[in-house]
């Protein structure tokens, strides 16, 4: 296996798809000659053309539409938002037109498309560009989302996003990109939509947590250890379809779970996946079921208040001894 | 969460609280197991630790002032939470309950630690069932036990009464780690009965021997030996009894028993069976100890149900024979055994042992001579019956060996008198020493 970044990792899925099957393309903003604004799309253009790598104008709706059409008569497009903060433009494509197609039309059009870019906090990008989005996407029926926190699950899971039937909304992190981890470098690596990964096994606390909070847990889990807490941190890796399976098998086992995530906390996808341990593992559960979310307020510019703004490792661990009553 | 923290039960015999020193001031920032303040008991003056994170937001009692267990004395929050409710209800709260706050002291807290800072440190690591601190009771649980749901599965499978444990987690919640305790503490308990066989002296008077209070193991109470607690403590406590002592001879209560055992081996009657009849038909004579005092009026029964005291492996149950006085000895002795048989397969009907108007315990078989028998409410009387046994006396002038056999009764003299009760009692002995009387009424 190479060692690579996430974002290289990214770039390995899309060439391998492209090149893969002809019905795939890739548009958005500088994707093409500037060679992707985080340089997730470098050297597709050269590699293959300018059909099928294709700078759009500044027009989030328009190409989003564009691309909820070509998927209608075949293709498999693959859009990419510079971030995900400007897909709020292009909402009403991808929650009236993509989520509902399938549906609306009963069965005769598919919609193999995938949206993705990052999300999430960045470095002092301030209130509008540092959202947490998925909890806006995963809540509408009708589609999938997807939020990596490796190299390998990012090369892994945009592969089958891209291979998938339905519409995927596939979030990267831009603080991720130069993370460097394993890729299997077999062009058939895929993994499986819907399937969680337990990144860490322990015997007294869950932690789940997702992108950027994947790190952030490991370390605080790594730091409860030496104070004699085991934790298990697991990676849903897939927001929908959840694996609340493995969730709630690991929280029977520990009976206690801390759900961490980057977005604010009101209707989370934390909140979720709150409600879904405490309805399925109440009688298992030792404390109430803790979150560790982003502050519930626009991100802040200033640098120490923007730290103070996202869950760190102290907050994690304080959770944990919370929940375990240390 | 605001929390009320409430004055502890940092000793098994502590009723109250002084508050000799606050550790810390309102505004202070505390975390669980943070000394918060020094109390003075019965005993000695302790340490009581936070049980939550927070702020101490506001000091309900201060220096030098007294509080019952249970009484809310401080309030623990977040900084900016907003505390009226708490300090309104605080102002209300009655102590906790004798329930609410069981018995629980440590080994370590039972050492009563002046100063105690290194005590205090121990006790501050989880040690959930076993925690001499104080119950920090949310204002709004009112009398609920607080209990997480895998605590109280695990509790339910281990066959432990969680009403018992007194919880380590916030707002005296009880966690998995407090049923964990119990559980462990239950496994060791067979241990602890198979080394009573080889007890050791203490070596008095060796030099530095430190003599601390004894070890000892909590066990939950059954529902049934909560329900005797309650009851009898319904009784000692309001109700004045007196106790009223007599002996009685014997030997022609034992010639009859034997004799109508001759007639009837199978009856097997005993001189209990003999007891009850007799206590029966002297009730009848005396009504004003066939009574039941019932706070504007007093009851006086028809009737004597004779509750018989039977000891089962769950503890003390009361069948009753009604109507013992319209019932032959046959009857009594037949129905006697057969409500015992079932009071031991705990297969009693309420009906058959509740409502009783008098009752009779013995413990005659265990080689007691006499003792005094709690009253059970709303019952007037008791019967206490030691056991019958030879015995020198003076007859006569002579010294003679008789059976005697001593009985006290308990009376609640609200309703029955020192003379009442006599009366009542020498008719029972004149009866008793001469069992013929039965035949004649």
């Amino acid at each position: 296996m190479a060692v690579m970044t996430m974002r290289d990792a990214l770039n390995q899925a899309l060439k391998e798809e492209l090149a893969r099957d002809d019905s795939v393309f890739l548009m958005g903003e500088e994707v093409a000659e500037y060679q992707g604004a985080y340089k997730v799309t470098r050297g597709l253009l050269e590699e293959f053309g300018p059909k099928r790598v294709i700078d759009t104008p500044i027009t989030e709706l328009g190409f989003a539409g564009l691309g909820v059409g070509a998927a209608m008569v075949g293709l498999r497009p693959i859009v990419e938002f510079m971030t995900f903060n400007f897909s709020i433009l292009a909402t009403d494509q991808i929650i009236n037109s993509a989520a509902k197609m399938r549906y609306m039309s009963g069965g005769q059009f598919k919609m193999p498309i995938v949206f993705r870019g990052p999300n999430g906090s960045a470095y002092q990008v301030s209130s509008q560009h540092s959202q947490a989005l998925e909890s806006w996407f995963a809540y509408f029926p009708g589609i999938k989302v997807v939020m990596p926190s490796t190299p390998a699950d990012a090369k892994g899971l945009l592969k089958s996003a891209i291979r998938d039937d339905d519409p995927v909304i596939f979030l990267e992190q831009e603080r991720m990109y130069g993370m460097k981890g394993e890729v299997p470098e077999d062009e058939d690596f895929t993994i499986p939509l819907g399937v969680a990964d337990i990144k860490r096994e322990g015997t007294d606390a869950t932690i789940i947590a997702r992108s950027l909070m994947v790190p952030t847990a490991l370390q605080a889990a790594e730091q409860l250890e030496k104070e004699g807490v085991s934790c298990e941190v697991i990676d849903p890796r897939t927001i929908r379809p959840l694996d609340i399976k493995t969730i709630v098998e690991s929280v029977k086992k520990t009976n206690r779970a801390v759900v961490c995530e980057e977005s604010h906390p009101f209707a989370s996808v934390g909140a979720e996946i709150s409600a879904e341990i405490t309805e399925r593992a109440f009688d298992y559960l030792d404390a109430p079921v803790k979150r560790v979310s982003g502050v519930d307020v626009p991100m802040p510019y200033a640098k120490n208040l923007e730290q103070l703004a996202i869950p760190d490792v102290a907050a994690i661990v304080a959770a944990v001894k919370e929940v375990s009553y240390l | 969460m605001a929390t009320q923290v409430v004055m502890p039960k940092l000793s098994p015999t502590m009723e109250e609280g002084q508050l000799a020193r606050w550790l810390k001031k309102e505004g202070d920032k505390v975390s669980m197991g943070e000394p918060l303040a020094e109390i003075d008991t019965d005993k000695a003056t302790m340490e009581m630790q936070a049980l939550s994170n927070g702020v101490l937001r506001k000091i309900l009692i201060q220096e030098g002032e007294s509080a019952p267990l249970g009484q809310p004395i401080a309030i623990i929050g977040d900084p900016d939470e907003d505390i009226s409710e708490l300090v309104k209800t605080a102002g209300a709260a009655k102590p906790a309950k004798a329930e609410a706050a069981p018995e629980q002291a440590p080994e370590s807290d039972a050492v009563p630690a002046v100063e105690a800072k290194p005590a205090a440190a121990e006790t501050s690591k989880p040690a959930p069932a076993i925690s001499g601190n104080g119950q920090q009771v949310p204002a709004a649980t009112g009398g609920r036990v607080l209990i997480s749901p895998i605590a109280a599965r695990m509790a339910s499978d281990a066959g432990i009464d969680f009403k018992t444990i007194q919880g380590s987690g916030p707002g005296g919640r009880i966690v998995k780690r407090d049923i964990e305790t119990a559980i462990s503490e239950k496994e060791k308990a067979p241990a602890t009965k198979s080394a009573v066989g080889r007890l050791t002296l203490p070596r008095r008077g060796e030099k530095g021997a430190v003599y601390q209070p004894s070890a000892y193991r909590d066990e939950p109470a059954s529902e049934m030996r909560r329900t005797i607690a309650k009851r009898l403590v319904t009784s000692l406590g309001p109700i004045p009894h007196f106790f009223l002592t007599s002996e009685i001879d014997m030997e022609r209560a034992a010639d009859t028993r034997r004799s109508i055992n001759e007639l009837y081996p199978d009856l097997k009657l005993s001189i209990n069976d003999l007891i009850i009849k007799v206590a029966a038909v002297s009730l009848i004579q005396h009504p004003q100890v066939n009574a039941s005092f019932q706070d504007k009026t007093v009851r006086y029964y028809e009737h004597a149900d004779i509750g018989v005291a039977v000891a089962t492996e769950n503890g003390l149950i009361t069948p009753i024979v009604r109507a013992a006085d319209a019932k032959s000895l046959i009857d009594i002795a037949t129905e006697v055994r057969e409500l015992a048989e079932r009071a031991r397969a705990r297969k009693l009907k309420p009906e058959e042992y509740l409502g009783a108007t008098f009752s009779i315990s013995n413990l005659g078989m265990f080689g007691i001579e006499e003792f005094t028998a709690v009253i059970n409410p709303p019952e007037g009387a008791i019967l206490a019956v030691g056991a019958m046994a030879p015995k020198a006396v003076a007859r006569d002038g002579q010294v003679v060996v008789r059976q005697t056999m001593r009985v006290t009764m308990s009376c609640d003299h609200r309703v029955i008198d020192g003379a009442t009760g006599a009366k009542f009692l020498q008719t029972f002995k004149q009866i008793m020493e001469n069992p013929l009387y039965l035949f004649l009424d």
